[in-house]
């Protein structure tokens, strides 16, 4: 049940977002009052526009959004862990752009960062999420998967499939400021509901800490075991912090659904099989992830969503759904055509090499998968996957055969 | 920013020390030899004047359990204060460290260089170059891993000011990291003087890569014998160089150089962070005291694999490392020989080892050249 722990953490939940406003020297008094403790800073103290980053060279959504006017607002503001706009956006600052891809460029610390510094994620959410207004629009969510239509693909060309997202616990701070206590404690939640599954989903939990050689040696060979992080993406956000403290995996033994405890999020949430059938692949991720989430509401915890936001997760790209879903497919010929590209945009997927998402393909197998996260349900997307493999395979018969191949109009941006 | 610091420290309150205390089961360096939950119970509650913690002051001795070469130190300070609010901690490392240096003892500082004796004559056929270099900390400024952009650019526009009032043969020119030149920055490689970001993630786990290459500089004399490191490991590094065995000549003008810059920020009301009882104050505690490495890359390919080397180099109170810097090896049996102390000695006395201690060293070489045996010169331990 749940233990003191969460009752102190509770009470400050239910207490609502209080956001520390310096500027004026009423809201300054006011801080002080508050914090009375910290004693007077001898520290010296700029002035934002002393402060502001220099983001000449760089190409990221929160370089593109991060305007002094707005920076100067939101510099004295910090949520009521303690997190900071510096703090958030240290990652952008520190990566100026990535080759492959546009980056974001910040994190959140919690919850609550999503509100306290809205006025820099706002803009960023709406252009990583192709126009998606978080202050007028609501996320669907939708974890029904008997919605979906087909999802069974040709497997001469499609080797694996996969669907990931992330989920949050409510009331604890996520990876990039979260502490030791409190990383420890998702470990402990998560672990202890994930002991709760049964028959097909029932598994066990290796810790990163306390995993044995052999163990360690059969999650590698599984492609299971995920390590430290090395990008700068990740570690300038602090998010490696501690490591291998509180990390960990957990498999059910069938090997189809598997959980990262205190990676880049709380926990990232997979489920996959070798082969074509994404409609099982995803059948079993909802039943799954309702099953932790039961299980952990009974202990008293919850996840974080809301309605403008859908799930909360540390990088902004992630909101929504935080969902991926996608194949390892064979296209040698359709990748080599020019109008590779401009199908996969009208589809709304993406490609990556097979290695991840900073990765190159190889031998003519791509990674597809799709490209929202916000703004459509789970069904919606899965099914978008789901109907754009089979047009690719189509197109990739075609070509086979000498046929020629059509690029298909424009799906619609938000349904 | 003190305020929202401490607000992040007082919500970490909430959780117990045993939910708290870092797992230091699998390491090896200076901090997780000390840290205890009594000595973490005691400081966690408290922080500097401008916000810094004591899971801040140890977050690279978490992240780093050991160093394959070298007993890493495992802790920064983000501020002079550091030293003072969290001496529980930092006391018995920088004994450890520094030989069983008491919190009681007193630091000599000695920049005199006539006081040096020889260090002329080290034989350039086996001195291939000498160095010394040092740090300092500017005071009323954070340290590296704490600081904000703010104090970082105004920490690189106050050594703009002082570097550019020096001449004669300290006249130079400083280049920012962030908008030197292609050709610029060709010629800083080729002079082996540019500092690259930090990757070691000794530094990076302790936050001192942050914002680069922002108020990042290198500054140099024309003639590329006296150089400053702006914003790196610490706020200043001062380096005086020149290829050859002329020690003697390296020392002065470091002396001289330091001296002629530390007026000119005592000038602004914002001299070096010295006190006498840690000498000059640095970012990590290894470089307390003096904070000087003065050196040599020295040929002695026989005498490094002679069984006694390493028995020598501690009784001399030297230390080597390859010619790549702290994290590497050797190469050709060229070494990197310098002094191991750092505090409890003055500059004078730490150079003054490393000449002798190199003389002696060479003279070994040559004996063991010529098939000779060394056993009689093996020094007492100084």
């Amino acid at each position: 049940m749940a233990s003191s722990f969460t009752r102190i953490l509770s009470s400050k939940r239910n207490v609502g977002i209080l956001s520390l406003v310096g500027g004026s020297v009423a809201a300054g008094f006011l801080l002080h009052r508050e914090h009375v403790t910290a004693g007077e800073p001898l520290r010296r103290r700029y002035p934002a526009s002393a402060e502001y980053p220099d983001l000449r060279k760089h190409n990221n959504c929160m370089a593109s959004n991060l305007t002094p006017a707005i920076y100067a607002k939101l510099c004295d503001k910090a949520t009521p862990n303690g997190y900071t706009i510096d703090q958030a956006i240290q990652t952008g600052v520190d990566n100026p752009g990535h080759p492959f891809i546009k980056t974001v460029g910040l994190v959140a610390g919690d919850e609550e960062s999503y509100e306290v510094f809205a006025d820099l994620l706002d803009p960023v959410i709406k252009e990583r999420h192709n126009g998606y207004d978080p202050r007028v629009m609501k996320h669907p969510t939708d974890l029904n998967a008997t919605k979906i239509q087909s999802g069974v693909f040709d497997e001469r060309y499609v080797l694996s499939s996969r669907v990931r997202t992330g989920r949050s616990i409510r009331g604890l701070s996520l990876p990039p400021a979260c502490t030791r206590a409190e990383r420890r404690e998702v470990e402990r939640v998560v672990v202890d509901a994930l002991s709760g599954l049964k028959g097909d989903l029932a598994g066990k939990y290796y810790s990163l800490t306390l995993m044995t050689e052999q163990e360690q040696q059969q999650l590698i060979d599984d492609h299971f075991l995920f390590d430290k992080p090395v990008s700068p993406l990740l570690t300038c956000a602090g998010m490696a912090r501690d490591w291998p403290d509180a990390r960990g995996i957990w498999h059910n033994n069938e090997k189809t659904f598997l959980i990262w405890i205190n990676e880049e999020d709380h926990t990232r949430v997979i489920s996959m099989e070798k082969g074509g059938n994404m409609k099982r692949v995803f059948e079993r991720f909802c039943r799954g992830l309702k099953e932790v989430e039961r299980l952990i509401q009974e202990r008293g915890w919850e996840f974080m969503w809301n309605e403008r936001l859908g799930y909360i997760l540390t990088c902004p790209s992630n909101l929504g759904t935080g969902l991926r879903a996608g194949v390892h497919v064979k296209l040698p010929r359709l990748s080599k055509d020019p109008r590779f590209s401009k199908i996969l945009d009208n589809l709304r997927l993406q490609k990556r090499g097979t290695g991840g998402v900073d990765t190159a393909a190889v031998g003519g197998v791509f990674d597809i998968s799709n490209l929202d996260r916000l703004g459509q349900s789970e069904v919606q997307l899965v099914q978008t996957v789901i109907d754009g493999v089979n047009y690719l395979i189509e197109c990739e018969k075609r070509l086979e055969k000498g046929q020629d191949i059509k690029v298909p109009a424009p799906l619609k941006q938000f349904k | 920013m003190a305020a929202m610091k401490n607000c992040h420290n007082d919500y970490k309150m909430k959780f117990s020390v045993d939910e708290e205390f870092p797992d230091l089961s699998q390491h090896n360096n200076h901090m997780a030899k000390v840290l205890n939950k009594d000595i973490y119970s005691k400081l966690r509650g408290k922080s500097t004047p401008s916000g810094f913690t004591v899971d801040d002051v140890i977050q690279t001795g978490v992240d780093n359990p050991g160093h394959p070469f070298i007993m890493t130190v495992g802790c920064v300070a983000g501020d002079e204060e550091s030293y003072e609010v969290f001496k529980e901690l930092l006391d018995p490392i920088i004994s450890d460290r520094h030989g069983g240096y008491k919190p009681t003892d007193k630091h000599k500082t000695d920049l005199n260089y006539e006081n040096l004796k020889g260090g002329d004559d080290l034989d350039p056929n086996y001195v291939l170059s000498s160095r010394v270099r040092t740090g300092r900390s500017i005071k009323g400024f954070t340290l590296p891993p704490h600081n904000s952009r703010g104090e970082r650019r105004g920490i690189e526009k106050l050594s703009i000011e002082a570097l550019s009032s020096l001449d004669g043969e300290f006249k130079g020119k400083y280049y920012p990291l962030n908008g030197m030149t292609d050709a610029e920055q060709e010629q800083l490689i080729a002079d082996h003087f540019l500092f690259d970001k930090p990757v070691s993630p000794l530094l990076t786990c302790a936050g001192m890569a942050r914002d680069w290459p922002d108020a990042r500089g290198i500054w140099h004399n024309d003639n590329k014998t006296f150089l400053v490191w702006v914003n790196e490991e610490d706020h200043l590094r001062v380096i005086s160089m020149q290829k050859g065995g002329n020690m003697k000549e390296v020392f002065r003008r470091f002396c001289v150089g330091l001296q002629k810059i530390e007026e000119i920020f005592k000038k602004h009301n914002h001299g070096f962070m010295w006190n006498e009882h840690l000498g000059y104050i640095l970012t990590c505690p290894s470089n307390l005291g003096t904070g000087l490495r003065g050196g040599v890359h020295v040929k002695l390919p026989k005498l490094s694999t002679h069984p006694k080397f390493e028995e020598i180099l501690t009784r001399l109170r030297l230390q080597k490392r390859g010619t790549g810097g702290v994290d590497t090896a050797s190469v050709g049996g060229v070494f990197d020989i310098s002094n191991a102390d750092r505090l409890g000695s003055s500059e004078v006395e730490q150079v003054q080892l490393v000449v002798d201690g190199v003389k002696l060293m060479v003279e070994m070489e040559k004996k063991l050249e010529k098939g000779e045996s060394i056993d009689g010169m093996i020094p007492a331990q100084k």
